[in-house]
């Protein structure tokens, strides 16, 4: 710096101002990083331009859907094609039922006190259609074709017929952005089905397969074992299917068993999605139990204790 | 043409490709900046990259300001050789925008190391190889899209 205010003004040439120049701008570019890592000014910014944003993942959508229905077109009638997606629509939700039914079930057997009046297993589910927009390689998201208008909040679960597929994490006013559960940021607790261990299912690197790397040493897992999400952490509901068990290691520590799944939904695969309705509960600790016992004021209060007083005395 | 050129690389950015072959889509906006940077470097400063990378970053949703910072450190380099980069043969300019495209990969690969995201697999370093593969034909469509367009106002 003392080199440029003594130093001559060919030293402060056009490349000089051009550096400086750049200098601000790398400056502002951190600046702005740093913020948004912080404060999540990002989703702000992205919601207030969504104006911009909405039409070009329509547009940028527009080829994969084509290619879509040019497949449809040439293969059947549009009747029957149709009826063929309002049936997919049914199977798909009938299936979602169905997985969840199953895993309530096998829990009752082995846990009957537990299955309260709270598990409802009606769903009440929102259909969405994956807008196929290429959100930068490594970062397993997708944009599905809801939003704010239709209701939607960040946090709400995505499944398709086979299983969990993530949760929603940003919301526009027509369109938000879902992480899938193989997302290197994703983090699902579940239980393994058949022994009912608990751990929690991470995404990997790859984003094909989940990681599941703080297994107890001596617990009971095995390949092919099914994962449901526990509902702990209030995440995600209770009882969804994740995935199935692909390998079983010990982790390079030897501390752990690290296990690898193959995610239970369609995630390459699914166009039609459904988002739960219902958040689920929300984190912490259940509220205070109700008092038990008698109305505090047909409770017999201090008589009684004169009367055991006395009784005492006696 | 010149916009038009600049958001149809952002959507090119968005467009989704088979999974087999994501991996080595190349970095769109770079390139077609670069071009602009080469050709018609009165057009093209630091500010602009920097708001384009803004917009990129918007539009991809991921970290605001990290692909501003790319572009602008990518279009400094080009518009500080450019005098020589131009009257390069055209697979020594292809050589050289590997080399910026790769340097680009350093970066982000920073950028993402301070945000402790987590490091991508291998396939990571694919992109600008094939970026540089396709740099001769995105350079020839461009300048025939410019040349014709030159036509068509005069």
């Amino acid at each position: 710096m003392a080199l440029n205010r003594d130093g001559s003004s060919t030293l402060f040439s056009a490349s000089m101002a051009g550096t400086l120049r750049l200098i601000v701008y790398l400056a502002l570019a951190c600046v702005l990083m740093v913020i948004d890592h912080r404060n999540g000014w990002l989703a702000k910014a992205r919601y207030g331009a969504s104006v911009v944003i909405e039409p070009l993942y329509r547009l940028a959508g527009l080829p994969a859907e084509g290619v879509d229905a040019a497949r449809v077109a040439f293969a059947d009638r549009t009747k029957l094609s149709d009826e063929n997606q309002r049936l997919r629509e049914a199977l798909l939700l009938a299936n979602a039922r169905l997985n969840r039914m199953r895993a309530v079930a096998q829990q009752n057997a082995r846990l009957k006190q537990l299955l309260d009046t709270q598990h409802s297993l009606g769903m009440n589910v929102q259909l969405a259609r994956l807008i196929d927009v290429d959100l930068g390689p490594y970062r397993n998201r997708v944009v599905l074709n809801v939003g704010q208008r239709e209701g939607v909040k960040a946090g709400q679960v995505v499944i398709d017929a086979h299983g969990v597929m993530g949760q929603v994490i940003q919301v526009m006013p027509h369109t938000c952005v879902a992480m899938l559960i193989t997302d290197p940021n994703s983090a699902v607790p579940v239980t393994v089905e058949r022994t009912g261990l608990r751990t929690v299912a991470y995404g990997t690197r790859g984003g094909s397969e989940l990681s599941l790397p703080t297994i107890p040493v001596t617990a009971d897992v095995k390949v092919g074992d099914k994962l449901v999400t526990s509902g702990l952490g209030g995440g995600f509901p209770q009882g969804f299917p994740v995935g199935t068990v692909r390998r079983v290691s010990p982790d390079l520590s030897g501390m752990f068993l690290s296990a690898r799944a193959a995610p239970a939904a369609a995630l390459e695969r699914s166009g039609d999605v459904l988002l739960l309705r219902d958040l689920a509960p929300p984190m912490g600790p259940p509220a205070p139990a109700p008092q038990v016992g008698p109305p505090a004021d047909l409770a017999p209060g201090a008589d009684t204790n004169d009367a055991h007083k006395q009784g005492a005395s006696h | 043409m010149f916009w038009a050129t600049l958001i149809l690389a952002l959507l090119l950015m968005l467009l989704p490709l088979p999974a087999a072959i994501a991996p080595f889509k190349p970095y769109w906006p770079a390139l077609v900046l670069i071009y602009w940077a080469l050709e018609s470097g009165d057009r093209v400063n630091l500010g602009l990259a920097f708001m384009i990378g803004l917009g990129a970053d918007v539009v991809d949703g991921v970290l605001l300001g990290e692909q501003a910072l790319r572009l602008t450190a990518l279009v400094f380099i080009v518009l500080r050789f450019r005098s020589r980069l131009r009257f390069f043969p055209m697979w020594q300019q292809a050589l050289a925008v590997l080399a910026l495209l790769l340097n680009d990969r350093i970066l982000q690969l920073a950028v993402r190391a301070f945000a402790s995201e987590p490091l991508p697999t291998w396939g990571y370093w694919i992109s600008p190889l094939v970026g540089a593969l396709l740099w001769p034909f995105v350079f020839l469509v461009l300048d025939n899209l410019r040349a014709r367009w030159r036509l068509h106002e005069t």
